[in-house]
């Protein structure tokens, strides 16, 4: 008995669901249409100046992010314009760029559907351009080296290197970290000192490794921090916390090395 | 199987790419295809030039002029420019008063002061009391967040608006005085 309703309740549903797709037409959304202004750099024209390119696109044939509509004007109108991506689901950091004044990952990104406001969208800030959205990250990554975000230790023990869950969780919302370079190149200290500064994400991923209980050269760590410039450019300013795409807060794992280094 | 273990990997890639056979390809290739586009051959020791030649004219993306204004950083900047604005004043006045003791005595500058209308007082004090009240609040702000009190978005906000606050209240007090 059981059986026989559920199957005609089945039925009457797919019935009608076919029905209503057979009758149902798609109405034609009237375009909505929105400018993005977007900076353009040629290395093979190396000394016409950096510019802002206007693009008009309909947002109701476009996908709800800024990384869709890069990739329609890429496809559709402009097949020059340059810009890195990947996965498109905010886990690679490649489209990590300033959009509307803010860093983000375009991927991870509204489109404002305000169609009367343009939408400025701009490499990282005071990085070096290797052609329109794409910046030099080469500096970004060296310094990420030379904290030499690994595991080190002279006496691992022979089985699994077990942790405490209280020592497991130190390094909640710091191991998400994409290395996009969003919060470093937001921030103003690491735009006037990035020569010697090493910025909020390489300094949260020291602390990644300052904070593992199972690494053993923290203290070494450390006195690699404990001069002028790798660390204290910090002033506290919060441009990274603010911007980060994944939420996390690098400005509170530098305030932590700092008070570590305060309190030795 | 494997030639280079053999070795025979280089002589089996020389054969694969020996003149005759490359030669007779590309006549044939050149035949069945007229190309529209121009390409330039370039050799993989080049690279490191065109990366340099590249590298020296690229421009620096633009910074403080496209980030968007927030009370972060736009509060940090109003922090430096009142401490410095401050040090200016006391070291300047320190310094002038060290010059020229008779003309920078309290006595003669609360004579010159009351001679000044009441609009220009009320602005000087506005020019003083506000940059004084918003660095020391500002200072308060930073030595919490030194002792990891704060410490994350809501915090930073909550705090600017509470200096940003306590900053005009103590601005009009003083400036009342």
């Amino acid at each position: 008995m059981q059986s026989i309703i559920a199957r005609s309740a089945r039925r009457g549903f797919s019935t009608s669901a076919a029905r209503r797709m057979a009758t149902e037409v798609p109405a034609a959304k009237a375009p909505l249409m929105k400018e993005f202004k977007i900076y353009r750099w040629n290395p093979d024209q190396p000394d016409k100046k950096p510019e802002l390119q206007t693009y008009k696109l309909d947002l109701n044939q476009c996908g709800p992010m800024v990384l869709d509509a890069l990739i329609k004007i890429k496809n559709e109108v402009d097949s020059t314009l340059t810009f890195r991506r990947s996965c498109r689901e905010g886990i690679c950091g490649s489209c990590a760029m300033n959009i509307d004044g803010q860093n983000t990952l375009a991927c991870l990104c509204r489109i404002d559907r305000d169609g009367s406001k343009d939408s400025k969208i701009y490499p990282l800030p005071h990085m070096y351009v290797v052609k329109d959205l794409v910046p030099d990250l080469t500096l970004f990554y060296k310094q990420y080296k030379s904290i030499e975000p690994y595991l080190q230790n002279d006496n691992p023990p022979e089985r699994e290197f077990l942790q405490s869950p209280e020592d497991r969780k130190k390094l909640d919302g710091m191991y998400e970290c994409i290395l996009c370079a969003c919060c470093s190149t937001s921030c103003p200290s690491y735009w006037w000192n990035q020569d010697e500064y090493l910025g909020p994400a390489t300094l949260m991923q020291a602390y990644r490794w300052i904070a593992d209980s199972r690494d053993a050269q923290g203290a070494k760590r450390k006195e690699k921090l404990q001069n002028e410039m790798s660390l204290y450019r910090c002033h506290t300013i919060f441009n990274c916390s603010r911007t980060c795409p994944k939420g996390l807060n690098p400005a509170l794992a530098i305030a932590k090395i700092k008070y570590e280094l305060s309190v030795e | 199987m494997n030639v280079t273990r053999v070795g025979l990997g280089s002589v089996l890639r020389r054969a694969t790419v020996a003149p005759r056979i490359q030669s007779n390809q590309l006549i044939f290739r050149r035949a069945a295809f007229k190309r529209t586009i121009k390409t330039q051959t370039f050799l993989p020791e080049a690279a490191g030039d065109i990366l340099n030649a590249q590298r020296l004219k690229r421009p620096s993306s633009p910074h403080f002029t496209i980030y968007q204004p927030q009370l972060t950083w736009y509060a940090s900047i109003a922090h430096r420019m009142t401490g410095t604005a401050l040090s200016v004043l006391l070291y300047g006045f320190a310094l002038a008063y060290l010059a020229a003791p008779g003309t920078f005595s309290s006595k003669k500058i609360v004579e010159q002061v009351k001679k000044l209308p009441t609009s220009v007082k009320m602005g000087a004090k506005v020019l003083l009391a506000a940059p004084f009240t918003f660095h020391s609040f500002n200072g308060i702000r930073h030595l919490l967040w030194d002792m990891k009190l704060f410490m994350n978005v809501k915090g930073c906000y909550q705090t600017g608006y509470a200096v940003l606050g306590a900053s005009a209240v103590s601005t009009a007090a003083l400036v009342m005085m």
